[in-house]
């Protein structure tokens, strides 16, 4: 089929990305504003960056950010992945219903409602509101959205190469680790990657599970935002942006890397 | 709820260590959402039986386990529907309610409208960068939520970015007053969802034979016609799966409203968030949440079959 890529098409290409990608570029030529006035351009100046630095607050909710980040994303990563497992491998299983039914329900349940009920469940139980609720009730949000990712790439997975493996003698254990992960690892980096960079976003869920000493960066943010826009608050979303725009860049080279060398290993097995 | 993991046809010939292992795979997760999800709503629903008191928690306990059955029946006795009795005295629930899905419709309407053209675009790119394209459209959903409505206030400002241009152009002689409105609210929903529109469409229509279409058009018929007779009608699993991925966490908003949106709009999301840290009125705030939940299960119950089902055909 010989198609072009027809003028309207690209139009309305063209317009829809310089729609998603305008907002994000200001914030960022703005964070180097001069000026105090966001809005009123006065000059290249780093200063901002400077004085971001300079504030405690929110260097300290940074860190907070960062811990409960790494933490969650990992736990979410393995029960996630254990999730996805269980629902492209197990067909039937009592109460399978409800158990894909919580795994599909936090990925629309507004976050309201899920921070409210969180935060309800640790006051029943007695737990003390702080860095380890806020890593909890992102590791429930993110695990979700990891089983998702994972699960995808397992239903398109080649099951005869476990087969295969069994057949000649590997354990189911030994199969999983050398076969499956393998071949699903780079679904469970990007699951990683996702769950780690809703855990950096959550405002309103930290909001609710938090408690004292456990401000995390968009609750400063939000705090900020509130009293006013100001350059700082630029700079700091700029290094956010910047971050994970690296970690994305990162995981795309490291899949294609990957890609290809799988590629190569293809036609190397096909020639010998 | 051990025996929620009756495994099941994949339970190979291994040893006992195996099948325990194949069961944990489902007992860990199952354990974890039923504890961190499931159980949490049934103490939102408990708790908005319960009284308002001023202590901390401030709430009244509506039952006493510890005193077992008799507390159970001392209990039921005390469960008390004044806080839904007062969501219902109260216009102001019933209209943030009403704005919520009313708002949130809108916007996913304009979403699809914003959406359905970026999507077909991309489906009839050259293959080449089709995967270019689709990284596009992802890179901003990784980026702060937060941050990207944050954008839009230095744009929509009355001396935003927005109003610089179009008063230095000569559209206008007078600054629009957009923030702080319904409109501002409508661009944040559509700006901060377009990308769960965006991807399942595109799914949808990359997947379409377009030789229908030729033949179509070799058989005389408009252009308009073949869309609206063959292309729309293909790509309606997208135009559900997008439109349920933006209606559903729409309703429930928070950080849209309350940036852009400001004191004079009415949204649930905001309602809720202040009962429960202005007032710091538990029971009414979780009251709230089941109302908003039960407005909400039949979109999501739809949106978990479609999920099921699209799961189905991929297997």
């Amino acid at each position: 089929m010989n198609q072009t890529w027809s003028r309207f098409n690209v139009t309305s290409v063209f317009l829809g990305l310089a729609f998603l990608y305008l907002p994000i570029v200001l914030l960022v030529i703005y964070s180097f504003n001069e000026s105090k006035l966001v809005t009123v351009w006065g000059g290249f100046s780093t200063k901002w960056y400077g004085s971001l630095f300079q504030n405690q607050g929110l260097m300290d909710a940074a860190w907070v950010t960062i811990r409960v980040g790494l933490l969650s994303a990992t736990v979410a990563t393995v029960l996630g992945t254990m999730a996805a497992l269980a629902l492209t491998r197990y067909t039937r299983f009592r109460g399978r219903m409800l158990f894909s039914g919580m795994v599909f329900a936090p990925l629309v349940m507004p976050d309201v409602i899920t921070g409210l009920s969180l935060l309800l469940l640790f006051v029943a139980v007695g737990f003390d509101r702080g860095f380890v609720t806020v890593t909890l009730a992102h590791i429930t949000l993110t695990m979700c959205f990891v089983a998702v990712v994972v699960q995808s790439r397992l239903l398109t997975f080649d099951r005869s190469l476990e087969e295969a493996a069994m057949d000649l003698g590997a354990t189911p254990v030994k199969t999983f680790f050398q076969v499956t992960l393998p071949v699903i690892l780079p679904a469970i980096v990007s699951g990683w990657m996702l769950a780690f960079t809703l855990s950096l976003d959550d405002l309103v869920i930290a909001s609710f599970a938090s408690g004292p000493g456990a401000t995390t960066l968009p609750m400063k943010i939000y705090s900020q935002v509130r009293l006013g826009v100001t350059p700082e608050i630029n700079a700091a979303c700029t290094i956010l942006i910047g971050i994970v725009a690296a970690g994305v860049i990162v995981a795309s080279v490291f899949n294609k890397r990957r890609e290809v060398q799988r590629l190569r290993d293809e036609q190397a097995a096909q020639r010998g | 709820m051990t025996d929620a993991a009756m495994s099941t046809t994949a339970v190979k010939a291994g040893g006992p260590v195996n099948a325990v292992l194949n069961r944990l795979v489902i007992i860990v997760p199952y354990l974890w959402l039923l504890f961190f999800f499931l159980v949490p709503f049934l103490i939102v629903f408990k708790i908005s039986l319960s009284q308002t008191a001023i202590a901390m928690p401030p709430y009244t306990p509506s039952f006493d386990l510890s005193e077992g059955i008799g507390g159970l029946l001392s209990g039921l006795k005390e469960l008390s529907f004044d806080n839904y009795v007062w969501l219902t005295q109260d216009p102001l629930y019933f209209n943030a309610y009403v704005s919520s899905v009313v708002i949130a419709a809108v916007s996913t309407l304009l979403t699809l409208l914003v959406g359905y053209p970026i999507a077909y675009g991309m489906a009839r790119a050259p293959t080449t960068i089709r995967p270019t394209l689709l990284m596009l459209v992802i890179l901003p959903f990784w980026t702060s939520f937060l941050i990207r409505v944050y954008a839009w206030i230095g744009i929509l400002k009355p001396e935003g970015l927005l109003n610089q241009v179009l008063l230095a152009t000569g559209i206008i002689s007078e600054p629009l007053i957009i923030l702080n409105t319904y409109t501002a609210i409508f661009i944040g929903i559509v700006y901060s969802y377009l990308p769960f529109m965006v991807l399942p469409l595109y799914s949808a229509l990359e997947k379409m034979d377009y030789s229908l279409i030729e033949a179509a058009e070799d058989l005389g018929c408009p252009p308009i016609m073949a869309f609206w007779k063959i292309t729309f009608p293909l790509s309606i699993p997208g135009v559900v799966a997008g439109c349920l991925l933006v209606f559903i966490p729409a309703v429930g908003e928070f950080v849209i409203p309350d940036l852009l949106g400001g004191s004079q709009t009415l949204m649930i999301g905001k309602t809720l968030w202040n009962e429960f840290f202005a007032n710091r009125d538990w029971p009414v705030s979780s009251a709230v949440a089941v109302i908003l939940l039960l407005i909400l299960i039949v979109p999501i119950v739809f949106f978990q079959q479609a999920q099921a089902k699209a799961q189905e055909q991929g297997r």
